[in-house]
């Protein structure tokens, strides 16, 4: 299992760099995981969505589907490609420190 | 005459449930009312052959009532609300049924309007989708009148009815157009918003690969943002464009309306959340979903809605009873995919195993993952199984609810 070192504490992932325990995340190595995924700053706006994604997890045990984010998270889908453009769904949950969502059949 | 079971949409699902529960043991004890809003039962699979001219559409529509058997109840009227705590639902008029039992059965509903532009300018023009009657019947002739350019087959997004056919429009569109002769001047473009072809990666690699012997780019990672009717083109949520001079495109669904209206019934996108394995719901244990409405790890498919409807009838009947539910239902699915010139291949799969090459059922059956003329028959004989042997609810000889592990070969990716 590929392993990963961020604020100094090296955290189990999986082959594309996703936590696969979310317990081992805190917030200080978001902003680490966000640089690279070439997002220099995390603004409000972000930290919404991601705290959002953790909370779904919780409830669910999977990270939602963009879809589902535009209309339950409070940022619309417009605007969660402009905060995460290489596919919001995706890079804030790796951001968020929780698996991979799993999409649908 | 004790208990009312009320099951709410006439389709695949709901008919099925119906016919079954009918034909279960003890079936004197219960009464059985099924409602829905129309009499036209479409069978959905026939759309996809419907713009190739290889289905009349007048063949794929047959009354409702008339496929239960008797001693069932079928009233036509729009569903308005369910009321769980109340265990009522309210029908448009404002006639009131009350149950012991409720089956969601109402499918799954198309929703071009929730993406910018799709039924705006050119919609029902040279924007179409085949997943409705008039959609299919319009695309046939906008197919017919087509004289070359750049036709683009959109999955605006996840989940969708039969994953597996806009896939199968593709390969039958680079069919169409060899058979006329015209192929050189159809340029035939696939986007999703899946990293490749299917989601499974062993069928996605063997899909995949047919797109491309097939000549039919495939686009990924491709979620429709909007569509520009007048400019002509599909324009993703992260900037990228695809020009088209005829686009086919695949709606985002939701669940039946009245679910988002009926409090703690659906999740966010109106299907209907239950359990994975049993079909009851999270909170009101007598209520089940089936099919197309049931907001599962699974894929919207007729089959899976037969595989299903052993696991509710069985667990409908333990809950009657008072006994613990003992039904299991494993995600199984079975599709036939349409390749084009006479051939199909067939997929079988479940929650935990994905799509593998082998045979179907066992070792010796129909070949998986590969394409043949014998499952280009299959795919045809589904009609005739569907009218006669799935919708009344009876076993296929040899094929159970379960999906077999005989015959199917592990591979490696
Ligand atoms: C193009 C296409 C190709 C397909 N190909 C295949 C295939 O090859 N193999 C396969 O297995 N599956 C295939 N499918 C999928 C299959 O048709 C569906 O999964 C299946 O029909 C689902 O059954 P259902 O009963 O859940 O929903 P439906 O059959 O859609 O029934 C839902 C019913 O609920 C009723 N309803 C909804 N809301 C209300 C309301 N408010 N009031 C009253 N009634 C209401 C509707 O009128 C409808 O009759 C295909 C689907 C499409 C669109």
């Amino acid at each position: 299992m590929p392993t990963a070192t961020y604020d100094d504490t090296t955290v189990p992932v999986d082959d594309q760099g996703f936590f696969t325990d979310p317990g081992r995340w805190t917030e200080p190595m978001a902003e680490q995981i966000a640089r690279e995924d070439g997002i220099a700053t995390l603004t409000d706006r972000h930290w919404i969505v991601i705290r959002f994604m953790r909370a779904q997890y919780e409830v669910k045990g999977t990270g939602p589907t963009v879809r589902i984010l535009g209309k339950t998270s409070g940022v619309g889908v417009k605007e969660l490609y402009r905060l995460f453009p290489k596919g919001p769904a995706k890079t804030a949950a790796r951001i968020a420190g929780i698996p991979k969502p799993r999409g649908c059949l | 005459m004790g208990h009312h079971i009320v099951i709410l949409g006439a389709g695949t699902a709901g008919t099925l449930t119906a016919n079954r529960l009918r034909r279960m043991p003890g079936a004197d004890e219960y009464r059985i009312t099924v409602v829905d809003q129309d009499d036209d039962h479409v069978y959905q699979p026939g759309l996809l052959f419907v713009p190739f001219g290889l289905a009349q559409p007048h063949h794929l529509v047959r009354s409702r009532p008339r496929q239960l058997h008797s001693g069932i109840d079928y009233l036509q009227a729009r569903i308005e609300q369910v009321d769980p705590a109340a265990r009522t639902v309210r029908l448009a008029g404002g006639r009131r049924l009350s149950y012991d039992v409720l089956v969601v059965a109402s499918g799954a509903r198309l929703l071009p309007e929730e993406t910018e532009g799709l039924t705006g300018s050119g919609w029902g023009e040279n924007v179409f989708t085949f997943y409705d009657l008039p959609g299919a019947v319009g695309l046939q002739h906008a197919l017919e009148r087509f004289d070359g350019g750049r036709i683009v087959i959109d999955v605006a997004d996840l989940p969708v009815k039969c994953p597996v056919a806009p896939l199968e429009f593709a390969f039958l569109a680079d069919w169409y157009f060899r058979r006329c002769g015209s192929r050189d001047r159809v340029q035939l473009t696939y986007a999703t918003p899946l990293d490749g072809a299917f989601t499974k990666p062993v069928a996605a690699k063997v899909l995949g690969g047919l797109l491309e012997r097939k000549g039919i780019e495939l686009v990924t990672e491709f979620n429709l943002g909007e569509v520009d009717g007048r400019g002509g083109r599909l324009v993703a949520y992260d900037g990228r464009e695809l020009p088209y001079d005829l686009a086919v495109v695949v709606p985002l669904h939701g669940g039946a309306e009245y679910v988002g209206r009926s409090p703690g019934l659906g999740d966010e996108l109106d299907f209907v959340p239950v359990d994975r394995r049993t079909l009851q719901h999270r909170d009101h244990p007598e209520v089940f979903a089936i099919g197309d409405a049931a907001g599962l790890p699974a894929s919207k498919a007729g089959s899976v809605a037969h595989f299903e409807g052993e696991t509710l009838t069985h667990n409908i009947g333990r809950f009657l009873r008072g006994q613990p539910l003992d039904g299991f239902f494993d995600g199984h699915t079975n599709c036939f995919v349409e390749t084009g010139f006479h051939k199909a291949l067939l997929i079988d799969f479940n929650y935990d195993t994905e799509p593998l090459p082998g045979h179907f059922p066992a070792t010796v059956g129909l070949p998986l993952l590969k394409e043949s003329y014998a499952n280009h028959l299959g795919k045809l004989a589904f009609e005739w199984f569907y009218w006669h042997s799935l919708l009344p609810g009876r076993e296929l000889p040899g094929i159970g609810g379960q999906m077999p592990e005989h015959g199917k070969q592990r591979v490696r990716t």
